[in-house]
């Protein structure tokens, strides 16, 4: 670590270091190459930011295609003919064969459906989530003066860049980004001839060794920098939280890593782990066979389920500490939330075959899988029951961040609770691979985790700026998120329910009744009318992120100052520091004394006890 | 394994080079074992996996002094050998409990 | 503005920030060769007859290697406790030989790779195969030399006397009967040719999986190891007990590498 003093910076990255202190280490070196937890925090945060924006934008295009199949893309159809040609389908006026626009081809809907999910989950939800808001807030609630190892944490973050940009950079090389889904599933992933899978496996090497790399320093930082007297129970549970976030990461990833090892195998040296003896694709000649499919998506899904518990782990802390703050009340249940977030972390690793009842997997395995899906619904309710019953007699305040806090609750707990049908494999026969699944994990993620992190944004913006966001700008984000967020993935259950399936890049309309009128079990025209309200729904939530966006930005100049360093009352150590916190956080080493969630104590002369006060 | 006087670093090297012996005796042992065929396979794979197993801790009890390290460290392994466990022991049965390749007539 | 316990122990948990980082980063570790041992497994007891061929791979050298690597793994123990006993000399003798072994190491492992491209595997037009080492390549024929010939449904790599015929073992090299003078074959009379390498069947491409990720991380503790011998060593002189912990740590990742080759060995090798 650099021995210099650095000097309180204030608030915005842009009046960086031109020299008002001769410690100053200089643009680059401050805000590039830092070591500083609190900027990594902020890079992390800055750019998966970018990353959900870009997701976004993928999304959308695509909902038109869902909504409005083979019609010319509105603004942006040259604009994507020029950039991703050949991939983008030209349309003709049906009478006097003119040119009158570009709809995305369906090998576009495939790529961007699979861009959409890689990066929302691995290049904005978990950077933001684990990356973003550990680095900033975990060494300070725990009193340390950074991470336990510095420069391993400026590498994971351009580690982490690099990777995204490679995913990136697949939009620009010929035939386009992968095109498999997400979870690019082999032999799919390795027959179609482009590039882009390459590129997708290249990048996932190189975004699990960040994490990787991010998770070993998080375990070590909170089991070695807790300050003296912060006791693991003294611990917040956002804490918690991020450090059984961290082993997730750190157990559940090295199989995707051997998984897209396989893969990247398979596609270039020719080996055929995941092919099967007898494949007979056209694009694939020669192939020595013996493989197994399965096996992909058994390491896959290795990860991709306590990926899920990574993905709401920390946002479950996240609204922890909000509602602690707000209602001023100790949370309810501290050790159940801490126990059951243990369990949780336990049982995710068994799971994960739930996601593969179609496989043909046989009956033993399924109830195997399906009881321990059950099962760790229970930890799960727990939390969500402790964090309703806080709520119960407090005085509680409602600023935006606890607007969103609150909202994540319902929120989470419809796409919780429509998990479970899922997890029945009689029940998931019907619903496996239709709306209703996009449904239910955009309940948990989008109202439940971005909700939660954009509350912590609100949240914890006084402490990294010294200004707070404007409440007014931030109740109208609010109300608009929130309503079109239900408008959005509402409907999708009723539409999965009636049999439409995912990743049709017409949107079920080649199934429709108008279509087949004969078929039995078509598609109902009322169910397809709906992708023109989800559609516009979407449209309007990413509408309503625009005051947010402006509010981010402006308020860090041009916010209401703070009036001290602890300006929402709390009780954890983050707020006992100056604001911004300096290099090193704390001006005295802090000493811990009491409990997270300390709030109005019966006889106390102020309703709430800092951690490293004696009460 | 920090702290540790001159006598006790001169103790402990001396268990290193008598753990060096068994592990070349054992490396002896699989090969000897892999030339004996027994019949069942399963006796040889046991047999082998066995010797590694027995080889592998003294390597990991001895060299990385595992056998004196503190309890945070005794969990994180205990945790990766449960998930270890479980992805392979589950990933097996999924694919025994019904043949991923069903023979056509 | 120092991280705390970078150098000493914390008290309470009795360990310094690396030591628990490195052994968080084997458990890692452990769970990425882990899925890979399990997808062996898998590969294997989902393979059909003559798919999984046995016996292939040269045991001698493969056991040489064995123990080369677990040479190494007492040199650097050795070389953390002559730190702690203060004799940076001795360190230097013990560090230098980890390297070495280690590029021995890499040496009999490329070899024994090169061994495996050269080899090729053959069906002929009359539903033989023969594999064996080639010698020569013309535009018209290649020769091989070393071959052994077997109808094409036996699967590659088939050795007569691997599992059942035990009493005809009789070559060190676990083959079967191998000619001794060179077969030429034209090419019109191939249908098929291929070599050994990871394309060849699922058992080599495990093999090249494995052992290829496995010699990564022998090349890449064998560089911090030769660094730690060279310029890193530097840091006796200013900080000896962070050094210590160093070559401590360093050593701790290389005990590992050791220990997935103790593995790799039989699964590999001999079974």
């Amino acid at each position: 670590m650099d021995s210099t003093e650095a000097k309180e910076h204030h608030g915005a990255e842009h009046d960086a270091g031109h020299g008002h202190d001769h410690h100053d280490p200089g643009f680059m070196r401050k805000y590039i190459f830092s070591t500083d937890h609190k900027i990594i925090g902020i890079q992390y945060g800055l750019t998966s930011l970018l990353f959900m924006l870009a997701g976004f934008f993928l999304i959308a295009v695509m909902r038109w295609s869902i909504a409005f199949p083979g019609e010319p893309l509105p603004v942006i159809g040259s604009l994507l003919n020029t950039f991703m040609a050949g991939m983008t389908s030209p349309v003709l006026d049906p009478e006097t064969n003119e040119l009158i626009g570009y709809a995305i081809s369906n090998d576009l809907y495939n790529s961007f459906g699979a861009m959409h999910g890689t990066i929302m989950v691995f290049l904005a939800v978990v950077p933001l989530a684990f990356a973003a808001f550990g680095n900033y807030v975990v060494p300070l609630q725990i009193g340390a003066i950074d991470m336990a190892f510095p420069r391993l944490n400026m590498a994971s973050y351009h580690l982490f860049l690099l990777g995204g940009l490679v995913m990136l950079g697949s939009f620009f090389i010929p035939g386009g980004p992968a095109q498999a889904g997400w979870t690019s599933y082999s032999p799919l992933a390795t027959s179609i001839p482009t590039d882009g899978q390459l590129y997708w496996l290249i990048a996932m090497v190189i975004i699990i060794t960040s994490s990787l790399l991010g998770a070993v320093n998080f375990i070590a930082t909170i089991i070695q920098l807790r300050a003296p007297g912060m006791t693991w129970m003294r611990l917040p549970f956002f804490c918690w939280a991020q450090f059984v976030t961290a082993f997730l990461l750190l157990l559940a990833f090295p199989p995707l890593e051997v998984g897209a090892l396989l893969q990247l195998m398979d596609r270039v040296a020719g080996t055929s782990f995941y092919l099967p003896t007898g494949l007979a694709i056209s694009s694939m000649q020669d192939v020595s066979g013996g493989g197994s499919p399965l096996l992909y998506q058994h390491l896959f899904w290795f990860l991709g389920h306590p990926e899920v518990y990574v993905l709401i782990l920390p946002a479950m802390g996240v609204v922890s500490e909000i509602i602690a703050n707000n209602t001023r009340k100790p949370i309810w249940g501290y050790k159940s939330l801490v126990y059951s977030t243990l369990v949780l972390g336990f049982l995710s690793f068994i799971v994960w075959a739930h996601h593969m009842y179609l496989t043909g997997m046989g009956t033993k395995i399924s109830t195997f899988f399906q009881t321990t899906t059950m099962i760790i619904s229970i930890p799960s309710v727990i939390i969500l029951t402790c964090l309703f019953i806080s709520l119960w007699g407090g005085s509680i305040r409602f600023n935006t961040p606890m607007l969103f806090a609150l909202a994540f609750l319902p929120m989470f707990g419809i796409g919780g609770l429509t998990g479970l049908p899922l997890g029945f494999n009689y029940s998931d026969i019907h619903l496996h691979d239709t709306y209703y699944v996009i449904g239910h994990f955009h309940y948990v993620v989008a109202p439940g985790t971005i909700f939660a992190l954009i509350a912590g944004i609100y949240f914890w913006y006084p402490k990294l700026t010294g200004r707070y966001m404007s409440e007014f700008w931030g109740k109208v984000h609010f109300w608009c998120s929130f309503v079109f967020m239900n408008l959005t993935f509402q409907p999708m259950f009723a539409q999965g329910m009636a049999g439409m399936e995912r990743r049709m890049a017409d949107g079920g309309a080649g199934y429709s009744v108008a279509n087949n009128p004969d078929a039995i079990g078509a598609l109902a025209d009322q169910f397809l009318k709906l992708n023109v309200n989800i559609t516009f729904a979407a449209y309007a939530l990413g509408l309503s992120q625009i005051p947010f966006i402006i509010n981010l930005f402006y308020s860090i100049s041009k916010g209401r100052s703070v009036e001290s360093d602890n300006p929402w009352q709390s009780t954890t150590l983050e707020w006992q520091t100056p604001t911004p916190p300096p290099h090193g956080n704390f001006t005295t080493p802090p000493k811990v004394f009491a409990g997270p969630y300390e709030y109005s104590v019966p006889g106390a002369a102020q309703d709430y006890n800092p951690q490293n006060q004696k009460s | 394994m920090s702290g540790h006087g001159p006598e006790e670093i001169k103790k402990a090297m001396k268990i290193y080079l008598m753990v060096f012996g068994i592990l070349i005796v054992g490396t002896i042992f699989t090969v000897l074992a892999s030339y004996i065929h027994f019949d069942n396979f399963a006796l040889t794979v046991g047999l082998a996996l066995l010797i590694a197993t027995v080889k592998a801790s003294f390597v990991a009890l001895y060299f990385m002094h595992l056998i004196e390290e503190r309890q945070s460290i005794y969990l994180v392994l205990g945790f990766t050998t449960f998930f270890f466990a479980g992805l392979m022991i589950l990933t097996l049965w999924a694919s025994g409990d019904k043949p991923l390749y069903s023979v056509m007539p | 503005m120092e991280v705390p316990y970078t150098v000493k122990n914390r008290p309470d948990t009795g360990l310094y920030n690396a030591k628990i980082g490195i052994w968080l980063f084997l458990a890692s570790e452990v769970m990425l060769f882990g899925a890979l041992f399990s997808s062996y497994i898998l590969l294997r007891v989902t393979a059909q007859e003559g798919e999984w061929p046995t016996e292939l791979l040269n045991v001698p050298i493969g056991t040489v290697n064995t123990l080369v690597l677990i040479l190494s793994s007492v040199t650097v123990v050795m070389a953390w406790a002559s730190l702690k006993l203060n004799n940076f000399k001795k360190f230097k003798f013990y560090q230098g030989l980890t390297v070495i072994c280690a590029m021995i190491f890499v040496m009999i492992k490329s070899y024994e790779y090169r061994d495996k491209f050269t080899h090729h595997d053959v069906i002929l037009t009359n539903g033989m195969r023969v594999d064996g080492h080639l010698v020569e390549e013309t535009s018209e024929y290649i020769v091989l030399s070393h071959p052994l010939e077997y109808p094409a449904e036996k699967g590659i790599g088939y050795r007569p006397t691997a599992l059942h015929e035990a009493e005809e073992e009789a070559n060190a090299h676990g083959g079967g009967h191998h000619h001794t003078e060179d077969r030429k074959i034209m090419l019109s009379d191939i249908e098929k040719r291929t070599n050994w390498g990871p394309w060849a069947n699922t058992y080599f491409a495990i093999y090249f999986t494995l052992t290829g990720l496995h010699a990564l991380h022998v090349i890449g503790g064998a560089l911090v190891m030769a660094y730690f011998w060279g310029p890193g060593s530097r840091m006796w002189k200013k900080n000896p007990e962070q050094f210590t912990n160093r070559i401590e740590v360093s050593g701790l990742f290389w005990h590992f590498v050791d220990l997935v080759w103790i593995f790799l060995f039989p699964i590999l090798y001999l079974l």
